[in-house]
Formats: structure tokens, C-alpha cells, sequence
């Protein structure tokens, strides 16, 4: 059987069975959620940390969410109003709420690598909701789970990935993530936007929309105007001219995604994100069962499979 | 390897027998099977085909993964294979029968009995096993067994289904010989 954890701070930290795994998990949690009670036991007594060092809505509420469902006690703090605010650092940030004993800390960081800082600090599995440009797993995870939900298999699906390649660690985590599911990615944004040697990742690079019809999947990336310092395109109104996702781009049975929050009528027209084509409430809607198997499969699978190794 | 003590015919006739005793002492009707993963559920799919017969509308059927409600996850390994739970139906002012294999410490039926709560508020649950092998850890006792089968704590009883192993048969095995692992361990 395949190992996961003791962390997750990349897609790189499993393989493909492991993945599977998760995804069957989180089949049986999405059960969970549609009970009269939304709540099972399995994480009763632990506790869960929630640090976020950057703004977040989702990703946020979701993890919160999972650990209450799964009956942890839950902690969320957030860089505004804590002791970050006054100059704490991050080690003695993580040291402090490690004497608490939790049993996982989930990190938002805007800083790349963060994460796998946190776990050399920390006897708590650490799972990583965002670090910087580097990666994203749980987003990728439940992009995964959707796609499956949605085709059965990624196995031979042509996936276009969209937009701002730079900033995007989506992008990083669901191009490992597609890959590894046997899916063909194909990465396309304005040069300026798609990060150098990007074929390293297992990709194909296109700087034009003009082969999209053979994507099955498009997927959009937000265009994230908060980490461009410099301009890296002419203005909004071009790019959108040039790559923004329309119902005229697309063909009949394409599936649209995007990880939110959405710029609409930048990297989206408004038409596209209301079209039948658009997974994009599925994908939020896949968040909360997909982080309580994530955290379910580091907490308990592991020490499990720790016991009989 | 191994003393049969239920062959093929056995545990047909055992299953009838329970399947008339359910339908005996719920004549309103108003009951459902819920099977626990994996073979208690193999075994309320054919309760269920056998209690339609009796009982009318025919009985409605679930099952149950109780591994979110287990006590001892830090101890035991977790399945290799990742099952969900089903209960489609309303538990509310209904008789559940919960419906397993192997009846022994009652940690599982505890479990079970948890879970099911968790869909609503049922109007009475009854526990059907197809051996009960003693060794009690909780007061739990069950409705309707098919045999009891007085085992030392170092013996196993494996239970096999068609649906699953292959074959019908109940049997148990002494542990004492290492050198032989049996193919399907039961932690039952």
C-alpha cells in the first residue's frame, strides 16, 4: 500500500495510488455531507491549527469546516490580529502553538517553501493550503476529484491551463496532479506570464488560444493583479482581449474550471462562469469532503500504517 | 485447515430462519436491514431478499462503513479498501436491524449503533449476526443469531460468502499455528 504524510506540502509527497486514495476517502466523507448530522467522530480529542498568513476565503472556511466534521477542536488564526502583527516570527509562531499539541497545522503563506519550514519546527503534520508561487496540493486534489467525478478517469484528457502560469501555484500542484492521473496538460498565457523551462513540469507551453479546440478541459487561471509588481502585460483590457475565456471560445462539452476567486470579465467573461460548461461550484462544493480525507489519511491512515510497518 | 462449523446448506437454512424470526417480530412492516461492511453487508442483501418475501413493502436495504466511528484507529491498521456508507432511506420511526457476521467484543455494534443515530432518531435497533463467538466488551446482545459458537479468545472464526471469498461457509481456526497464515485474516 502506499504511504501518506507524514506532511502534505506538495503533490510531489504522493503518488498516484495515494491520490486514488484520497479521492475514494473523500467519496465517502461527501456522504458525511449530506447526513442530518454532518459529523463523524474520526478526529475526536485532536486539535487542528489553522494558520493563515494570507487572505483566503475558501480554502479557509473549507479546512475549518473538514476539522469540525471530522470533530477536531479547531484553532484559525490569522495573521491580522494575532501577535504576527507585532512582529512575531513565523518559528516562534509555530513553537507557541505547538505546545498546544496539535495533531496537524494547516499553513497559508505568501512566502514559497514556508510550509516545509513549518514542518521542520513541528512534531504536527503540516499540510500546506497555499505557500507563495510554489503549491496548492489540496486545491489540486479536489480539482482532481471533480474531473474524476465528472469523466470517471483523467486517463487521455487533453487539459489547457490558462492565464497567469507565473503566479499561479495552482497551476504548479494541478499540472503535477493532472499528469501523474494520466491526463496531457498544455500550459497557455501571454510569454510574459509562463514561467521559464515550465516543460520541466511535464507540460506543453502555448502562448496563443489557437489550438483550444483540443482541450477537453480549460482551465482558467485568476489573474493576480495583487502579486504583479511589475507590469507583465500591456493592461487588463488586452490580456482579456487576447486569453480571456468566452462562450465563443469554447467548444460544445468543453468543461470550464477556476480555482476562485474570480476577476470576472477579465480571465472569465461573466457568460462563461453562469454556463452549464463551468465546474466551478463543484469544485467549491468538492473543498470540504476532499480536506477531511486529506486530513483523515495524515492523521489516522498513517499512524495506522506506521502501527503494522 | 480449520473445523467447519456452518457448510453451504447451513447457513441457508440459518438465514431463512432469521430472516422469518425478523419478519415475526416486526409485523407492522416497519423495518430496515443495514448490513456492516463487508460481509455483514453481503449478509443483509440476502436477509433482505429473504424478509421481501414476508414482509410487505419489501424491506429497505443499507450498510454501513464504520471506520469514522471506530475506537481503536490508533491500533488497527485502516482497511485497504476505502468503502462509504448507504442509508437511503428515512431511519426516523423505524426498526433498524443491524445485521454482521461475527459477533464478539460489540466494539463494531457499538460503533454501528453510533453511526446510525447520526441519520436520525430510528424507533428501535435490533442486531442480527449470523455466530455469536462470546467474549463481550460491551453490554450489547443481539436479537437474532444464527449460531453461537463458544470460542477461546485464541481461536478465529472466519466467516465466508460466495460474494466475497468464494464460497459459503462459517469455520473456525485455532492461532496457535504460525506457519499456516489463513488467506482472508477476520479481526472479527
Amino acid at each position: 500500500m502506499s504511504r501518506i504524510g507524514p506532511h502534505l506540502l506538495s503533490i510531489d509527497d504522493l503518488d498516484r495510488a495515494s491520490i486514488e486514495r484520497i479521492l475514494d476517502r473523500a467519496e465517502s466523507f461527501d456522504e458525511v455531507s449530506g447526513r442530518e448530522i454532518k459529523k463523524v467522530p474520526a478526529l475526536r480529542g485532536r486539535t487542528i491549527v489553522n494558520l493563515f498568513y494570507e487572505s483566503s476565503t475558501r480554502t479557509s472556511s473549507s479546512f475549518e469546516l473538514a476539522a469540525k466534521r471530522l470533530s477536531a477542536d479547531v484553532v484559525s488564526i490569522r495573521s491580522q490580529g494575532s501577535s504576527v502583527d507585532k512582529g512575531e516570527s513565523l518559528k516562534d509562531t509555530v513553537q507557541t502553538l505547538s505546545a498546544y499539541d496539535p495533531a496537524a497545522i494547516v499553513i497559508r503563506s505568501p512566502y514559497a517553501g514556508a510550509a516545509g519550514l513549518v514542518a521542520r519546527w513541528t512534531p504536527a503534520a503540516v499540510i500546506n493550503a497555499g505557500d507563495g508561487k510554489h503549491e496548492h496540493p489540496t486545491q489540486a486534489l479536489l480539482d482532481v476529484f471533480t474531473l474524476r467525478r465528472r469523466l470517471g478517469a483523467l486517463d487521455g484528457t487533453n487539459i489547457w491551463i490558462v492565464g497567469d502560469l507565473l503566479h499561479s501555484r495552482v497551476a504548479r500542484s494541478d499540472i503535477l496532479a493532472f499528469t501523474r492521473m494520466g491526463a496531457t496538460v498544455t500550459v497557455c498565457g501571454p510569454p510574459t506570464l509562463i514561467p521559464r523551462e515550465i516543460e520541466a513540469l511535464g507540460c506543453r507551453a502555448a502562448t496563443t488560444l489557437e489550438r483550444l479546440g483540443e482541450a477537453d478541459v480549460v482551465y482558467v487561471l485568476r489573474m493576480q493583479q495583487e502579486r504583479m509588481r511589475d507590469s507583465f502585460v500591456p493592461s487588463l483590457r488586452e490580456y482579456a482581449a487576447r486569453y480571456q475565456i468566452t462562450p465563443e471560445r469554447l467548444l460544445p462539452g468543453q468543461l470550464l474550471m477556476h480555482p476562485g476567486p474570480v476577476n470576472r470579465g477579465v480571465e472569465l467573461s461573466g457568460e462563461a462562469i453562469d454556463s452549464p460548461q463551468a465546474l466551478i461550484g463543484a469544485q467549491v462544493r468538492a473543498g470540504v469532503a476532499v480536506r477531511m480525507a486529506v486530513l483523515y489519511e495524515l492523521l489516522v491512515g498513517s499512524t495506522s500504517l506506521a502501527a503494522v510497518a | 485447515m480449520g473445523t467447519v462449523v456452518l457448510d453451504r446448506d447451513d447457513m441457508r437454512r440459518t438465514l431463512v430462519r432469521i430472516a422469518h424470526e425478523i419478519a415475526e417480530k416486526n409485523p407492522d412492516g416497519a423495518v430496515a436491514l443495514v448490513g456492516i461492511h463487508r460481509r455483514g453487508a453481503v449478509l443483509a442483501r440476502r436477509l433482505q431478499a429473504l424478509t421481501s418475501e414476508l414482509l410487505e413493502p419489501a424491506v429497505p436495504l443499507g450498510d454501513l462503513d464504520i471506520s469514522f466511528y471506530r475506537d481503536d484507529y490508533s491500533i488497527r491498521p485502516s482497511a485497504p479498501v476505502v468503502l462509504a456508507t448507504h442509508l437511503e432511506f428515512p431511519v426516523d420511526h423505524r426498526t433498524i436491524v443491524i445485521v454482521d457476521d461475527v459477533l464478539y467484543t460489540g466494539r463494531t455494534v457499538r460503533a454501528a449503533i453510533d453511526e446510525v443515530f447520526d441519520y436520525g432518531r430510528p424507533a428501535r435497533v435490533q442486531l442480527a449476526v449470523l455466530v455469536d463467538r462470546g467474549h463481550r466488551e460491551l453490554p450489547i446482545r443481539p436479537d437474532y443469531v444464527g449460531k453461537n459458537i463458544p470460542t477461546s479468545q485464541e481461536e478465529r472464526v472466519y466467516v465466508c460468502v460466495d460474494e466475497i471469498d468464494g464460497e459459503d461457509e462459517v469455520k473456525i481456526e485455532s492461532d496457535l499455528s504460525p506457519t499456516q497464515p489463513p488467506p482472508t485474516p477476520r479481526l472479527a
